[in-house]
């Protein structure tokens, strides 16, 4: 396989990725300014800071309002981590790779890109906001499904979703980093009504505010969400689970290659270092902290990955 | 394809016969139904100045374009001989330039020609082969009367519509494939990766290995490309994945760098080797021509092939047909006349409103005139940019070109035509039966390229 077809996989299925969390953060936005209540004003704020995308949105506008903010995640095409621009992305990516694809899993990335397009072409009002958030997810949806229910699995099958774990794990850390804030003991243990709503909507823009219920309780606690997003198992946008995934794929690109590579040593010291850690030991030695280092190396992992399939010219 | 206004011709007898039980809106609906196929399946090109139009489809006539399988044996003669030709004059004027010797060709036609490459002169491909994947351009203009409009030697595209045609119709329409007996066409990627493989590069032992090259996912024709890897089974690569080591051109791949043996490329010439030609192209691989001429690599098809498919040597067709097979052309050129010579200069300029006059290098219908279609003001422009270079120009009769039927709202109308069939050529001659049917969709207009508004259909060659 062609270390640019490698490079093209990863990147179509981080793309992915991306249009979906985007919209989830967006989600999760909306529902906080739907809840009336003091300091409700710089959830915006935090939506653009979770995305990673405050300081060109601060260079491009003025203030920050919901409707300009909405506006620059869904479609401005300046923003490269926007809805409609990561799904191009995907897709262009998915024209490059296009004979690793099944014809199935090309044809939903293409109409999911061509409805799309369609429905981001002029500004969204307000009251469509939810349904295009839905069909964004719905269309990332069918591209998962057409994708598991027709490809090998083989190094193709791999290198996609190494591209959606790494994604989704930095999606998930910067969204709790955002908010470490409120998950911290001193301020949290009361558990203020605010509290309870800003606790939500992290567990909202991850898609997880019904089965934390399921998994823990249905009083919202913080150390139970940190746990939640960061060392569950079962659930699939945690860091340990993103971590379990992605060295499961490397290591069948091991297997099938007969090579180790320093990016091989990275995600296999990451997930132990998950496996270890108890949620309380985190949260005391500083959540922000353990945050910034897992984003740094995750990122660290990235571009071992990168290098070791020559994805890029040297 | 009509004979009178009413009877159909022999190989459309049975279609009309299922077309008269067929209810018109539900044709309709079926065309949508194919259009919808093409747009998800991404089969889209680009149209080169028009930003928002970015992604067009080509439309797609539902009605198929019949030909009976004896009126197909003789045209694949004719092709046949034609691409045996073309060979024999590349392979020629690469080496011996017999044809300039014996003066049917002017000398500086070749060598001032800027198809014509001094760095191929003397170099052998493998298996002798120049142009390995053609495809002649066809029209008729009577029961019994072909012309070639043109031979597309170096980078024929098309193929990928020929077969997504044949696809769609088949899923469209399963019971018309039951009542006629139509040919296949389906198994030209399996032909196409055999003949590259039959003409591997001597030194190959073992299985070639074989790419495709394409300038990437911006040229107009890259659908066809990736088309045409993934049903091959053969790495897409671009000129960034590939350098040369050890002699060898190789591809980068996840475990490292791995020699090619043969290179369908879809990259011109002008681009192929940023060393040898233009020194600017990103999309080539520096170096790739002195593999090549020291035999270590395939490139399909051969660079400096344009030099058989260009305007001005067109009009030599007949006798570089005559001067290699020893008979004459069994299908006929287009009468031309060459601007570049003052008495058909003259003549041109006379009638140019009988006349097409299009430009030597030009294609995709740009650049050129449709006499009676144009305004006098029109004329009159054009014919100051014909003095001006004359010898940048070629003209020809309009032919009076065949018709066959299409759908339109009100039901059937009779279109102009012509036909591209695909020829691969290895250590044998092999001939698609079929081809790409373009077709002008605007009632009476004889322009047929995509690129202005023309579409294509399914073409059939029956089995009798």
């Amino acid at each position: 396989m062609l270390g640019r077809t490698a490079n093209g996989l990863y990147w179509m299925f981080r793309f992915i990725e991306r249009a979906e969390n985007t919209a989830r953060l967006i989600d999760a936005g909306l529902r906080m300014s739907l809840t009336s209540m003091q300091g409700q004003d710089d959830e915006w704020g935090s939506v653009l800071q979770s995305a990673g995308v405050f300081s060109h949105y601060m260079a491009n506008y003025d203030e920050v309002t919901s409707a300009d903010v909405v506006n620059y995640l869904l479609r401005d095409r300046d923003n490269p981590s926007s809805v409609m621009q990561t799904i191009e992305q995907a897709r262009n990516n998915g024209r490059m790779v296009r004979t690793g694809l099944t014809r199935e899993a090309w044809e939903a990335t293409n109409e999911c890109y061509l409805e799309m397009k369609e429905q981001l072409r002029r500004k969204v009002p307000a009251a469509e906001l939810p349904n295009i958030i839905d069909s964004i997810k719905q269309r990332c949806g069918l591209i998962r499904g057409a994708f598991h229910g027709t490809m090998l699995r083989n190094e193709i099958y791999n290198f996609a979703r190494i591209g959606t774990f790494i994604e989704r794990a930095d999606n998930t850390a910067r969204i709790l980093d955002v908010k470490y804030y409120v998950l911290l003991p001193a301020a949290s243990y009361v558990g203020t009504s605010l509290d309870n709503v800003q606790w939500e909507s992290i567990l909202r823009s991850v898609s997880a505010h019904r089965s934390y219920t399921w998994a823990y309780d249905t009083d919202y606690n913080p150390v139970n969400i940190a746990d939640f997003l960061i060392l569950n198992g079962q659930m699939p946008r945690s860091l340990a689970y993103c971590y379990e995934k992605i060295v499961s794929n490397l290591g069948y690109l091991e297997r099938e290659y007969g090579d180790r590579h320093n990016a091989h040593d990275t995600a296999a010291g990451i997930k132990s270092m998950l496996h270890r850690r108890e949620i309380q030991q985190i949260v005391d030695n500083g959540l922000h902290e353990f945050l910034e280092d897992f984003i740094g190396q995750n990122n660290r992992l990235g571009n071992e990955i990168s290098e070791a399939y020559q994805f890029y010219q040297t | 394809m009509l004979i009178s206004d009413s009877e159909p011709r022999d190989p459309y007898k049975k279609y009309f016969d299922w077309y008269a039980n067929q209810e018109s809106s539900e044709l309709i609906k079926k065309s949508r139904d194919a259009e919808r196929i093409f747009r998800r399946t991404g089969i889209t090109f680009a149209v080169y100045g028009q930003e928002d139009s970015a992604e067009r489809l080509i439309p797609f006539d539902i009605v198929p374009r019949i030909i009976s399988g004896a009126e197909w044996r003789r045209l694949a003669q004719g092709i046949e001989q034609r691409v045996a030709a073309l060979n024999a004059f590349l392979e020629d004027i690469y080496h011996k330039q017999e044809i300039i010797k014996a003066g049917r060709i002017p000398r500086h036609l070749i060598e001032k020609n800027e198809a014509f490459l001094p760095e191929m002169i003397g170099v052998r491909p493998p298996g002798g082969v120049y142009t390995h994947i053609i495809g002649t351009d066809i029209v008729r203009t009577g029961e019994n009367q072909f012309y070639v409009l043109e031979d597309n030697a170096r980078t024929p595209s098309g193929v990928s519509y020929m077969l997504e045609n044949r696809e769609t119709m088949m899923q469209m329409f399963p019971e018309l494939f039951y009542q006629n007996r139509v040919r296949p066409v389906e198994n030209y990627p399996k032909l196409l990766r055999k003949s590259l493989q039959a003409l591997a590069p001597p030194g190959c032992t073992g299985k070639p290995r074989i790419a495709v090259m394409t300038p990437g996912i911006y040229n107009s024709a890259y659908y066809e490309h990736a088309y045409l890897a993934d049903q091959m089974g053969v790495e897409l690569v671009e000129g960034s994945d590939l350098r040369v080591i050890n002699g060898k051109v190789s591809m980068r791949t996840t475990q490292g760098y791995e020699a090619i043996d043969v290179l369908y490329r879809r990259v011109d010439d002008d681009f192929l080797d940023p060393l040898t030609f233009r020194p600017d192209s990103a999309l080539g691989v520096p170096g790739i021509m002195d593999v090549y001429r020291a035999g270590n690599i395939t490139i399909a098809n051969a660079p400096g092939t344009g030099i058989a498919d260009d305007k001005a040597i067109y009009s030599y067709m007949p006798e570089i047909v005559e001067f290699y097979t020893g008979r004459k052309a069994i299908l006929e050129n287009v009468p031309t006349w060459r601007c570049s010579e003052p008495d058909s200069l003259a003549y041109v300029l006379e009638h140019l409103g009988e006349l097409v006059v299009k430009e030597v290098h030009g294609s995709g219908g740009y650049g050129m005139l449709v006499g009676p279609a144009a305004s006098k003001k029109e004329r009159a422009e054009f014919a100051k940019k014909l003095e001006a270079r004359p010898g940048n120009y070629i003209a020809q009769p309009t032919l009076s070109l065949s018709t066959v039927p299409i759908l339109v709202n009100k039901g059937i109308a009779p279109r102009h035509v012509d036909l591209r069939p695909f020829v691969l050529v290895s250590n044998e001659i092999r001939i698609i039966p079929g081809g790409l049917t373009r077709v002008a969709l605007k009632e009476g207009s004889l322009v047929v390229n995509s690129s202005q508004g023309g579409g294509t259909k399914d073409t059939w060659v029956l089995e009798d």
